[in-house]
């Protein structure tokens, strides 16, 4: 079974959704290393997403016309770090999905195109306690699935099930890269707010494709 | 030069904060008012973030006319903001503009008046990411042991007469007069095409100034100099 246009739309709300309902729980990690702006910025970014939605005349014809729409909105009314780091992200993994459809390698495609914007932009690798220790596994996992045979929606559950782990084990941690680098140290023992961030989104893709 | 067209490089300042961004577009624009120099701080509604859409706007008016532009960027997320605007920018616009790993302030001000100068990318650039070093503990290099008068080093020396010295405006006011000059000048050692490299001199009412100048123009630049300190900068 493919994903669709549809599923696409249905994950960018979900991930809204998500992203408002955690809110406070992203504003208070942040806080606790970072400058406290994660969960308002972000929420406040794909608030502006689904308006944009809502004003589409008709849906778009491809799946990475709807990721395009994110990647620019999210750039645009986002204001942290999140903004270019989601929206190079949600750029990335647009031109990556040019088709109206995805099969179990066009997700893994659209994951591994998203990593890579992130990478690009963030410069950061894995072990500095950034949303990189999340999205590297989901894009990890997606691609072991694809391997053994698994669905479209199997592949997305296993990529989210790996930024939740890759989330996890940011805690102990020491952040190198980012805003929480300036705590040194004392970052250690705390989730990362962008982790945390990239699992709730990948979740939301999974659940619109289960 | 303020009635006249703005300098081939304008800058654009990329803050978290609009506050930040302002002040620095002052204060360099205070020592360089040649220069476009242009504010992107601070998300649309006034808080704390960069707007992408504001950095866009700025990079394009920066732009216009031909011009090329230096970014200064503060923290990370101006400083990715920034790249991804050069990343979806028409790559004619991409290749005029440069993001300086540098200092905020002390980059702007040292891009600023480089600028004003009339210098071209790369030189704006490296006055910026020079800034960098300026404070790091370098010393100003010692100027190099007196040669013989005749190493092609025109020299000559002038006490300063403004009760403040060489503060920031009368720095400004040598590197950008010097820039005018075909000569390499340098003052008690330090470079006078910068800025930076003059008011870290510290130089003071009643200090002497040793001058050294090399280049083809090197005596007219010299008395340019002379002219000007004994004057006071307009300030006595």
């Amino acid at each position: 079974m493919t994903l669709d246009v549809a599923w696409a739309v249905d994950w960018v709300r979900r991930s809204a959704d998500a992203v408002a309902e955690h809110r406070e729980e992203l504003i208070e990690l942040d806080r606790q290393i970072g400058d406290g702006d994660h969960g308002e910025n972000l929420n406040r970014g794909f608030t502006a997403v689904v308006a944009k939605l809502d004003a589409l005349e008709e849906p778009p014809g491809e799946i990475g016309d709807v990721l395009k729409l994110v990647a620019t909105t999210l750039m645009s009314t986002v204001g942290g770090a999140a903004g270019p780091l989601y929206g190079t992200a949600f750029l990335r993994a647009a031109k990556a999905t040019a088709v109206p459809e995805l099969d179990t390698k066009g997700v893994v495609a659209l994951l591994e195109a998203a990593l890579e914007g992130i990478v690009v932009r963030g410069k950061a690798r894995t072990g500095e306690k950034t949303m990189v220790d999340a999205w590297t596994p989901a894009s990890e996992a997606a691609a072991a699935a694809s391997d053994a045979g698994a669905s479209a929606a199997e592949a997305l559950e296993a990529a989210a099930q790996a930024a939740a782990d890759g989330a996890q084990a940011t805690i102990p941690l020491v952040a190198t890269k980012g805003r929480a680098s300036y705590l040194g140290e004392r970052s250690a023992g705390h989730l990362d707010p962008g982790a945390r961030s990239t699992e709730l989104i990948l979740q939301a893709a999974a659940q619109a494709a289960a | 030069m303020s009635e006249r067209e703005p300098a081939p490089v304008a800058l654009v300042l990329v803050s978290h904060s609009r506050a930040i961004a302002e002040g620095a577009v002052d204060l360099a624009g205070q020592m360089a008012p040649g220069v476009l120099l242009l504010a992107a701080g601070g998300t649309e509604d006034g808080g704390l973030g960069t707007s992408y859409d504001a950095v866009e706007a700025a990079v394009a008016q920066a732009v216009a006319d031909g011009r090329s532009a230096v970014v200064l960027a503060d923290l990370g997320s101006a400083v990715l903001t920034a790249e991804s605007v050069l990343d979806l920018a028409d790559p004619d616009v991409a290749s005029r503009v440069r993001i300086a790993d540098a200092p905020f302030v002390e980059g702007a001000v040292a891009a600023a008046v480089t600028a004003h100068g009339g210098a071209d990318l790369d030189r704006v650039l490296a006055a910026a990411e020079h800034a960098g070093t300026m404070f790091g503990g370098d010393q100003v290099r010692p100027a190099a042991a007196e040669a013989s008068a005749d190493d092609g080093v025109v020299r000559g020396a002038v006490t300063l007469r403004n009760p403040l010295g060489l503060h920031a405006r009368p720095a400004a006011i040598v590197a950008r007069m010097l820039a005018a000059y075909d000569a390499k000048v340098r003052v008690n050692g330090a470079n006078a095409a910068s800025v930076l490299e003059l008011m870290k001199l510290g130089a003071t009412q009643g200090d002497e100034l040793r001058i050294e100048v090399e280049g083809p123009q090197a005596a007219e630049a010299r008395d340019a100099l002379v002219a000007a300190v004994e004057e006071g900068f307009g300030e006595v």
